[in-house]
């Protein structure tokens, strides 16, 4: 954090209440997790993110009872299921609805879920005005920022955790479970199966939580949060249409959402790690660009909401 | 170090090219009340803004309690209170949890005395009763008192306070008026800004004027009242003669009318005036010192209406 931390400060009133050790650094470390879970309350209980997220949890119920009505033994398992990725492993296993229910959620909904909270952080304290008095406070700008940020790392993590075992407890339920046939056609255990599933939660969190930085860094730009729920959402639905487009083929590997469905590559033996390792990458590369983007706008603008 | 906020040559250009506020430079002493007054778009919000760090002077340099602004905000502004363009909280939080939020921010705020800290910043405002009730459900006043409570969180050497009273019925400007006297009251230093000079005179000590960007005034209140020229008026039944004494004395700017005679009282005593009629065998009436208000005065240095000369 840039802004340093000065405790009685020469011709300060005698202060009682001032932290002890408010100075140091693990009392600046305990501040900034006193901040930060605060935010995480502002964030997950607000009423309005408790309905998102049960919004979100109720798409992976409506695939599984839909892909488990549609596979009903008359219309045969096989084939091709409308071009769905392991739709046909399904029938065989249910904790490949974790992974249908990843790839066609990571599309748009879960994006607009992250959208919400980035899109909303700073600009919605703007709109509330409320951002004047955190920095009056002062919460300072980096650290609010990073804040910010943490929060909505969390929030990746919850949506992506919460999809896929949803999916997972769904899947369960409606299909046979049992050892899992990986895309390389090896076969591994149940076990190493929800492993799998656990590594590529964490690689479509990393992707939730790039476009979460590029979220803050739109939400640094006004103070209507809507406006950058809205860009946010329009700029993955862009990368996305550009993404199918063969004429853009030469562009394509740098697209932000051009890496996000490529976590198939943990369900393979051995793992893709190449492809692996460049979506990190690509997702690293997006996020630092849009913290140094948010960095550089938050910390100069004049906050006139 | 006897300011609490100074500052030199503090200016503020926006991106249009529009001044916002030209040269300022505050002086408000310690321990003061200063009321920094000016009609509605005359710099005020813009040059607290500048001073709480969140928007960036043009040029010029600002210093609150001694420490440079915005270089020294982490050190200085635990040490502010502020309201800051009326008050803002979460709609969908209430009182309690507002200020739990601000204090959370604070990193030198002790979260161990944080939840006594709140009740009796609560207390202070007399929101304790409605403090479970949520934001988006109070009161404009008791929106603005939740504002003043979460400057009050910590303790403070100075408190800014931007158009406090705006939107105020009565009662609530009184009971605003009072919470500044208390705050005063405890040596903390309070710079309250307002467009109605009326609504602060009775509490400050100190004033500045702001007119389209630039400080026309600043001195103790009672400095203002002094710079407005008071004059003297004698009832009478002879004017002539009444007129004669007063010319006599040197009093510049007579008047006559068939009833009265007045003009400005200078630095000759209105006791000397009477002595001096009476002497001359005028029958007086009546006599009286009159001076302009501050609000005659204020209007004077500010302008006539809003944004005239802007």
């Amino acid at each position: 954090m840039a802004d340093t931390v000065v405790a009685g400060p020469a011709g300060a009133a005698p202060d009682a209440t001032a932290g002890p050790g408010a100075g140091t650094a693990p009392g600046a470390a305990r501040a900034w997790f006193r901040f930060f879970r605060s935010e995480l309350r502002q964030v997950f209980c607000r009423r309005r993110n408790v309905i998102l997220l049960a919004v979100v949890a109720l798409f992976p119920i409506l695939i599984g009872v839909g892909l488990r009505l549609a596979s009903h033994p008359h219309r045969g398992g096989g084939g091709n299921d409308g071009g769905l990725a392991f739709v046909t492993e399904l029938t065989g296993n249910g904790i490949f609805l974790s992974f249908i229910a990843l790839s066609i959620l990571l599309t748009l909904v879960m994006p607009v879920a992250v959208a919400v909270i980035a899109g909303d952080s700073i600009a919605g304290e703007a709109g509330y005005g409320a951002l004047r008095y955190l920095l009056a406070v002062p919460a300072g700008r980096v650290r609010l920022l990073g804040v910010k940020y943490a929060s909505i790392v969390v929030f990746a993590l919850a949506v992506t955790f919460e999809v896929a075992a949803v999916a997972l407890v769904v899947g369960v339920i409606l299909f046979p479970i049992g050892p899992v046939t990986l895309l390389s056609g090896t076969t591994v255990s149940l076990a190493e199966g929800i492993l799998r599933l656990f590594f590529v939660a964490l690689y479509v969190s990393a992707a939730m939580a790039a476009l979460g930085a590029i979220g803050l860094a739109f939400s640094t730009l006004t103070e209507h949060a809507i406006g950058a729920i809205a860009a946010l959402a329009i700029f993955v639905v862009a990368s996305e249409v550009c993404d199918q487009v063969p004429q853009f083929a030469v562009i394509q590997p740098y697209l932000p959402t051009h890496w996000w469905p490529m976590f198939d590559a943990l369900l393979r033996v051995p793992i893709d790690s190449g492809t692996l390792l460049k979506g990190l990458l690509s997702f690293a590369v997006y996020l630092v660009l849009a913290a140094l983007f948010a960095w550089a706008r938050f910390t100069t603008a004049d906050v006139t909401s | 170090m006897t300011l609490a906020v100074s500052t030199a040559g503090l200016t503020k250009r926006f991106r249009g090219g529009q001044v916002a506020v030209d040269h300022v430079d505050l002086a408000v002493p310690r321990g003061s009340v200063y009321g920094f007054l000016g009609p509605n778009g005359s710099g005020k919000t813009t040059t607290i803004r500048m001073l709480l760090g969140l928007a960036l002077p043009t040029s010029g340099q600002a210093e609150l309690l001694g420490v440079p602004m915005p270089a020294g905000a982490v050190q200085v502004l635990p040490r502010v209170g502020a309201l800051i363009e009326g008050p803002a909280c979460y709609p969908f939080l209430n009182g309690r949890d507002n200020l739990a939020r601000v204090d959370a921010a604070d990193r030198t705020a002790d979260p161990r005395t944080a939840a006594r800290r709140i009740d009796e910043a609560l207390d202070r405002v007399g929101l304790l009763a409605a403090a479970g009730k949520r934001y988006r459900n109070y009161s404009l006043g008791m929106k603005q008192r939740l504002a003043i409570a979460a400057a009050l969180l910590t303790p403070r050497d100075l408190i800014v306070l931007d158009e406090p009273t705006n939107g105020l019925d009565p009662q609530g400007t009184r009971e605003v008026r009072a919470l500044i006297r208390e705050i005063a009251a405890d040596g903390i230093t309070v710079f309250v800004s307002s467009h109605l000079l009326a609504e602060v005179e009775q509490v400050c000590s100190h004033v500045g004027v702001m007119r389209t960007g630039r400080l026309v005034f600043q001195g103790p209140l009672d400095e203002l009242r002094h710079t407005g020229a008071a004059r003297i008026r004698v009832e009478t039944t002879d004017p002539a003669a009444a007129a004669a004494v007063l010319r006599e004395l040197g009093l510049p700017d007579p008047q006559v009318t068939e009833t009265e005679v007045s003009a400005q009282l200078g630095h000759v005593a209105a006791e000397k005036i009477c002595a001096d009629l009476v002497h001359a065998g005028v029958g007086v009436r009546g006599l009286a010192v009159i001076s302009p208000s501050l609000e005659e005065l204020f209007v004077g240095l500010t302008g006539e209406g809003f944004d005239v000369d802007g």
